[in-house]
């Protein structure tokens, strides 16, 4: 397995949270694409610090990569946070218009 | 690249990820969504092993499938009544969203294809070795400690913030 093989799954779960993102029409149906686009960046980071390591990680004979699967362990952390607000967002909405389509919660509209 | 178990197994998760990412993006019913993004992600998790990531891999699973899939379904489940299950999408915005994606993920193929530094990084076939010791040390300890402390407070930030806005006003 290359560092490539990773990219290129990580690359395809992002086209496809992009695209859940941009069609549907559902607030919930968003925020499973929003995960999905979170995923790959996870999955970016842990490949780039598993197969690109910098000179100044290898002291003596131990390497360290772990600073990609730090940054991951923060990034689920965020999404967590994320994923918590946004739905608390949701509910407010669903309690305030009766929908959570996007495209419904249109009061700001000029 | 001699086609040994391990590799089969590599390509069974790829597979397994991207079939229920798929399913994730083109299922109808919201429910079925929120199933196949569980998999999607117990898929990532064996990705994260492979990259020697086991502590990762534990807290992908702990996190994302316990507590986000949960949030999701509860969020499904107050939100939506049995006619706004099913999902219904516009033609056009299908095509827009559709060639948008699709670009973007040619855009990001061509990169990784034709990057020169990114060629021939292959596993160099290191034993596996548990990483949570010094992931802790590293966030307890050495250079994350305040990233740490930072993201802990922003956590409960999160939560108090999300308790406020759904609950219920109280009207006097």
């Amino acid at each position: 397995m290359s560092l490539q093989h990773y990219l290129v799954i990580s690359s395809i779960l992002f086209s496809l949270g992009i695209f859940a993102v941009l069609t549907r029409k559902n607030a919930i149906s968003i925020l499973m694409g929003i995960e999905l686009i979170l995923n790959s960046c996870n999955l970016n980071f842990v490949a780039f610090s598993r197969f690109v390591t910098p000179a100044e990680s290898i002291v003596g004979s131990e390497v360290f990569r772990f600073d990609g699967q730090i940054i991951a362990i923060f990034g689920i952390v965020l999404a967590a946070a994320e994923a918590a607000v946004f739905l608390a967002i949701i509910l407010a909405i669903y309690r305030e218009f009766g929908s959570i389509r996007p495209d419904e919660v249109d009061t700001l509209k000029g | 690249m001699e086609f040994t178990l391990k590799t089969f197994i590599f390509y069974g998760f790829a597979l397994i990820t991207i079939a229920s990412a798929l399913a994730v993006v083109t299922v109808r019913n919201i429910v079925h969504a929120a199933f196949a993004l569980m998999v999607t992600l117990f898929g990532v998790a064996g990705l994260y092993v492979f990259l020697q990531a086991d502590f990762l891999a534990a807290t992908q699973v702990i996190v994302y499938v316990g507590g986000i899939l949960v949030l999701i379904l509860f969020g499904v489940m107050m939100t939506s009544g049995r006619l706004e299950m099913r999902i219904h999408i516009e033609r056009g915005q299908l095509l827009l969203g559709g060639g948008i994606s699709l670009a973007l993920l040619m855009l990001l193929l061509t990169v990784i294809a034709n990057t020169p530094i990114w060629k021939n990084l292959t596993d160099d076939g290191s034993p596996l070795t548990p990483t949570t010791k010094r992931i802790g040390e590293l966030i307890l300890n050495e250079k994350f400690l305040l990233p740490f402390e930072v993201v802990s407070v922003l956590l409960l930030v999160a939560l108090i913030g999300a308790a406020l806005i759904s609950r219920k006003e109280v009207r006097d």
